[in-house]
């Protein structure tokens, strides 16, 4: 029987990594994949309390959390598509045109 | 051997996860996380719950990872891959990522509560009927707010991706005006 600390740590080793990439790199698509790193090290938690407590909870919102992922990365792409095709540019830092 | 066997998929997917932010080339990085899901897929069985790693591979890898690889292969990321690598706040950005870092590693391991196993007798694996009923009479209006949620997102990566005719003058302006 694993200890729940196990995965609660590993999943703040994904979270931490997930965070560093959203934070540090310039390419959108890397700090898009970044996020969902982040996101399933949220599951990670949801589920492993869910089994220490024997609640059937954590993994109906991990279910919530995995439809919701899918949403988002439809749309982040579609702006991303948008966005490309007037801009011809993958950095972070270019693409600030909300900024006022 | 449950043990054994959550170490070596932690192992590899902490491993894959720095290989995502790590990799030049945004083909690498998603291939690697690709791995990185397939690991913690693994990890929701060792947990009890083979409905949601199921749910994982075919979603997360399935259909996101795959739709990732169709944007990097229609945009040109050899360009990219030579670029720079950081942005320009990435000191502040790397203290803010260190006391995150360092937070977290003081609860959890400094805190008891979460090293001991407060579960008494053996735990039972929730069935996936259990699952289907708590979801589809408890959990009814979230369930249908998502579905509504997943139309709109549906509906909005459309009508971005459409191609307007009647603006492409517009369009070429802008294009020519901002690239550098």
């Amino acid at each position: 029987m694993i200890p729940v600390s196990w995965y609660l740590i590993l999943a703040a080793i994904l979270f931490v990594t997930g965070a560093a990439g959203v934070l540090l790199r310039r390419n959108v698509l890397i700090v898009l994949m970044s996020l969902e790193l982040m996101l399933n090290s949220v599951n990670i938690n949801l589920l492993a309390f869910g089994h220490h407590f024997q609640d059937l909870r954590g993994q109906i919102i991990a279910i919530f959390v995995i439809a919701i992922t899918a949403a988002e990365v439809a749309v982040a792409l579609g702006i991303l598509v948008a966005l490309l095709r007037n801009k011809h540019s993958l950095e972070v830092e270019d693409l600030a045109i909300l900024k006022g | 051997m449950e043990r054994e066997f959550f170490l070596l998929f932690s192992t590899v997917a902490t491993g894959s996860g720095f290989l995502v932010v790590l990799a030049k080339n945004p083909i690498h990085s998603a291939l690697a996380l690709v791995t990185c899901f397939v690991q913690i897929a693994a990890l929701f069985i060792l947990l009890g719950s083979p409905f949601l790693a199921v749910i994982q591979i075919f979603v997360y890898v399935g259909a996101i990872m795959v739709l990732f690889l169709f944007v990097i292969m229609m945009l040109d990321v050899r360009k990219e891959a030579r670029s720079r690598f950081l942005t320009k706040g990435a000191p502040l950005g790397f203290l803010v990522i260190l006391v995150l870092a360092a937070e977290m590693f003081f609860l959890l391991t400094r805190n008891a509560v979460f090293s001991t196993n407060i579960v008494d007798g053996v735990p039972t694996t929730p069935s996936i009927k259990e699952l289907g009923l708590t979801l589809f009479s408890e959990y009814l209006l979230p369930f249908e707010v998502a579905s509504v949620i997943l139309l709109v997102a549906l509906i909005g990566a459309v009508v971005l991706a459409k191609t307007e005719e009647d603006d492409t003058a517009t369009k070429d302006e802008l294009a020519g005006g901002v690239v550098k």
